[in-house]
């Protein structure tokens, strides 16, 4: 816990205090300023042509540090968030450094010490940060071999670089901590470098790699913010109002003070909790506290009966995303689908948690945010102090697939943190204060209608309705905390994000070669629940809808829909893991078995990422309605693959995790509260329902860029899902999720 | 005060007898293995052993616990010296976030204890008490097949280590 101290050590500091060799301070505050954060769509410098985030950050020692020792430190301001992504980053800093990945001691997120990557987010951090850490361990290795040249009098052909040490043929060698001396990696990187040949010299990227989180976390070791215990910590809770804007009337928390273990209650407007010095006080304190508090209630969510019809009828911003200003001159033997997808959770196994302290004027949070330094600038404004005066350390926490309560219980460590200085101050929320706070991912429709002549599409046309995908931080007022306070922050305006990334309209552009497509994105800005970024913005929504659809146009066109597929598909990557996928499951000899059906699915993730197709087989129960799921195929193309087994791992986490969203999930409410508050009232995936297999080939393109591929699953699974519940059932559903009900329905019309 | 067995050990614990099992593990005793994931009983990232049996720590009054055995991920080993269940675990990298996996440990250990050789259909139906977010469930459960291989290699049957 040495690198959590809970005093304000800037990086200044750090180095100095480090005794490294590297000791100034190497992210200008201008570039700092113009990060470019992720899923915010502001758009990246121009001027230096540097690789992923050394656009941000220039400087080779705000990368990696190397001590007189030759210990190596690499920075990233990306956070692990369960994707294994510090496992990748150290294989990618070894693979140029040519050491043990296990050597290397990486430094995560944290405004004190790394470079601002904006949020770890939108399946970017292998583009973003391995390919700064890749090129800036390629660009150190040739400064150590440029100076050990230098200093052994041997030309650079003539060494190689191997385990730390440079070696000459005569057999002379130095270690890379003897080369290192003051400023030596306090330079800018260049935006060219002597890359290792990926074809011939790989030894660490593209080998599977054990997780370097996973001993510790079997084992109990303190790993998640949960799980930090600073010394004269004390818990808090918060009483969350029971709606969306709810007043605080009044409390009556006379005899609260004397309950045990209680040190103070803080009120600040509609803001209410408890700080108690044992953490089961906080929580008995808290239910008394709530039992006193009066609130004043709006009803203010959507009227009963049809959310949907509510949804689209409100005011919205109309964009033309692809094709001209006029409707698509779509007539007679058109064929039309409109798909809708309810509001979904996180619904992050553990609910959100976070420790502040104010110390000499500082506040410092440990937090499980997606993004530290902006939630370090949200955190200023809500207390109304300058950004230097607060740092944000990531810790990791539950996985949280987009923007859960982290950022919100971080202003909240925050704020009690400002109301009890001197002690560190560990705020967790409960399971219902997760369900009911955290902002979920928008409700969305769409439309899509199609022409077909001779087996091909010559008409498209595809309208989206939906909110917004992005309310993060930045923005105090995009904290739940800072809206309830007596100097309230309104949320921000919300907007659509910038194409190519898009927000609900991502993947809303097909990727497919068609005449006259003509795409409209119908963007609503009054938002009846809370929602942000959830894992795939709008392609979860989108690919279903556009999968679904090219099935239905297959079915029309009496064409088989994988063959349907390539016949509107250029892209030889898309071409290659469609193939892949479909020889894996065996689509061509596919017999298939009574009450069972087959589906598939594609997408290349933003249009620009990671390619992944899908095919599912599924049984469907008509008694019931029951969807079981009995195996999926996938096929993945992220570039080059760093590390394919975490790449696995990340697919099926995102298959099934797609399946549990299409099958079981929506967030109810009444027209006054939210009333998906437990595990009860917003069932998930369970063993009993989980395929029998699930297979995930990996397609490596070394030297190819990396794409991430953390997101990539998402919208192809539902659609896979959705067009094998169509082939078993011989009916279409549109609507998510695939509840047996639903099923039921569709089988009695 | 209440004496509670936690991992073989005796502690004497300073709170109120109503109080969680969960909070008295992390809080009093400092054990990270369990954690805090709904307390209600309705995710099983809480889960331990107590006698053998696996048991929501989060809705667990310390009260009705004394005289009983109880363990946490913590008791089955350690990062140098790893127990069959948590080798297993890192062997098939059955993790994402991890969060949910100390309560599917331990709920796979009460199984593990009680039937050494459990099919995949009764490893499926014992597990299905517990969630997992990431979609980590294909890992697990060969986790768990894998943890049973290896406690019978050992021939130490349920011991943990």
């Amino acid at each position: 816990m040495n690198d959590s101290l809970p005093s304000m050590l800037t990086r200044r500091d750090f180095l100095a205090r480090g005794g490294a060799l590297v000791v100034s301070f190497s992210l200008a505050p201008a570039v700092l300023n113009a990060a470019e954060p992720q899923n915010i769509g502001v758009q990246p410098k121009p001027a230096p042509a540097l690789p992923g985030s050394l656009k941000s950050a220039p400087m080779l020692d705000s990368w990696i540090r190397i001590d007189a020792d030759g210990k190596i430190t690499v920075f990233t301001g990306k956070a692990e968030l369960g994707q294994g992504i510090r496992t990748a980053l150290l294989q990618v800093a070894a693979e140029e450094l040519v050491v043990d990945p296990r050597t290397i001691t990486l430094v995560t997120a944290d405004t004190g010490r790394t470079p601002n990557e904006g949020y770890t987010a939108g399946s970017q951090s292998m583009q973003d940060s391995a390919t700064a850490i890749l090129h800036a361990s390629a660009q150190v290795r040739a400064i150590l071999v440029g100076l050990a040249s230098q200093r052994l009098n041997v030309p650079p052909a003539d060494l190689t670089a191997h385990l730390g040490v440079i070696r000459a043929k005569d057999g002379r060698s130095m270690h890379y901590g003897q080369l290192v001396t003051g400023e030596t990696l306090h330079v800018n990187a260049s935006p060219e470098s002597a890359l290792r040949d990926p074809k011939t010299t790989r030894g660490v990227i593209g080998k599977s790699m054990h997780r370097v989180d996973i001993p510790a976390k079997v084992t109990g070791g303190a790993i998640y913010v949960q799980d930090l215990r600073l010394p004269t910590m004390v818990h808090a809770r918060v009483v969350r109002p029971p709606s969306y804007g709810a007043r605080l009337v009044s409390v009556a928390n006379s005899k609260l003070g004397s309950m045990p273990g209680v040190l103070k209650i803080v009120r600040d407007g509609n803001y209410l909790a408890v700080i108690a010095e044992r953490e089961y006080q906080a929580v008995v304190a808290m239910r008394a506290l709530a039992g006193s508090a009066k609130w004043e209630e709006r009803a203010a969510l959507p009227p009963p009966g049809d959310p949907y019809g509510y949804f689209q009828r409100l005011p919205s911003d109309d964009a033309v995303n692809l094709g001209g200003p006029a409707e698509t001159a779509i007539g007679s033997g058109t064929i039309s689908a409109t798909y809708r997808r309810p509001y979904l959770m996180h619904a992050s196994i553990g609910p959100s948690c976070a420790v502040g302290l104010l110390q000499d004027g500082v506040v410092t949070v440990w937090s499980h945010t997606q993004g530290v330094y902006p939630l370090r600038d949200a955190i200023a404004e809500m207390l109304r102090t300058p950004a230097d005066r607060v740092r944000v350390i990531h810790m990791e926490g539950s996985g949280c697939y987009g923007q859960n309560g982290a950022d919100d219980a971080g202003a909240d460590a925050a704020l009690l943190a400002s109301a009890l200085p001197g002690r560190p101050v560990r705020v967790q929320w409960m399971r219902e204060d997760e369900h009911t706070w955290e902002p979920y991912g928008s409700m969305m429709i769409s439309t899509a209608r199609a022409k077909l002549d001779a087996g091909k599409i010559v008409e498209w046309q595809y309208d989206l309705w939906s909110n917004t995908h992005n309310l993060r931080p930045g923005p105090a007022g995009n904290l739940v905390t800072a809206q309830y306070l007596e100097q309230p922050f309104g949320p921000a305006a919300p907007k659509e994000l910038p194409l190519p990334n898009g927000g609900g309209n991502r993947n809303a552009i097909p990727i497919y070669t068609l005449p006259n497509p003509r795409v409209v994105d119908h963007f609503i800005p009054q938002m009846p629940l809370r929602v942000s970024a959830l894992r795939g913005l709008g392609a979860y929504h989108n690919v279903f809808s556009i999968e679904s659809f090219m099935d239905e146009l297959a079915f029309a066109a009496k064409i088989d829909p994988v063959e349907f597929r390539l016949r509107h598909l250029d892209d030889t990557r898309a071409r290659d893991v469609i193939a892949a996928c479909a020889e894996r499951f065996g689509w061509n000899r596919f017999q298939k078995q009574r009450g069972r059906g087959r589906g598939f699915g594609f997408a290349r993730y933003k249009n620009h990422a990671s390619y992944l197709a899908i095919a599912i087989e599924i049984e469907v129960d008509r008694e019931s309605g029951l969807i079981r799921p009995i195996r999926a195929v996938a096929a993945i193309d992220s570039g080059e693959a760093v590390n394919p087994d975490g790449i696995r791992n990340q697919t099926e986490g995102g298959i099934l995790q797609s399946l549990s969203w299409s099958l079981y999930e929506s967030v109810s409410f009444d027209t006054t509260r939210i009333t998906s508050r437990d595990w009860s009232t917003y069932p998930i995936l369970r063993f009993s329902n989980v395929p029998e297999a699930i297979d995930v080939h990996i397609i490596s393109r070394p030297g190819s860029p990396f794409l991430g591929a953390g997101e990539a699953a998402q919208g192809p699974t539902a659609a896979a899902l959705s067009n094998a519940v169509a082939d078993a059932l011989g009916v279409r559903l549109r609507e998510l999720p695939f509840t047996r009900a639903r099923v039921r329905a569709a089988i009695a019309v | 005060m209440i004496n509670l067995d936690v991992n073989g050990k005796t502690y004497q614990v300073d709170a109120d007898p109503s109080t969680p099992l969960l909070y008295v593990l992390r809080d009093h005793l400092q054990l990270n293995g369990a954690k805090f994931g709904c307390g209600l009983g309705q995710c099983g990232a809480c889960t331990v052993s107590v006698d053998g049996r696996a048991v929501f720590s989060c809705i667990t009054p310390i009260a009705a616990l004394p005289g009983r055995k109880i363990r946490t991920i913590e008791g089955l080993g350690t990062v140098e010296n790893p127990g069959p269940v948590q080798r297993a675990f890192i062997e098939e990298q059955a993790a994402q976030c991890g969060y949910c996996i100390p309560g599917m440990m331990m709920r796979a250990q009460a199984l593990l204890d009680a039937n050494p050789s459990p099919s995949k259909a009764e490893i499926r139906r014992h597990m299905n008490t517990n969630l997992c977010r990431c979609g980590t469930h294909m890992r697990i459960l060969r986790a768990v097949e894998r943890a049973a291989g290896l406690m019978r290699e050992s021939g130490k049957g349920g011991n943990g280590r």
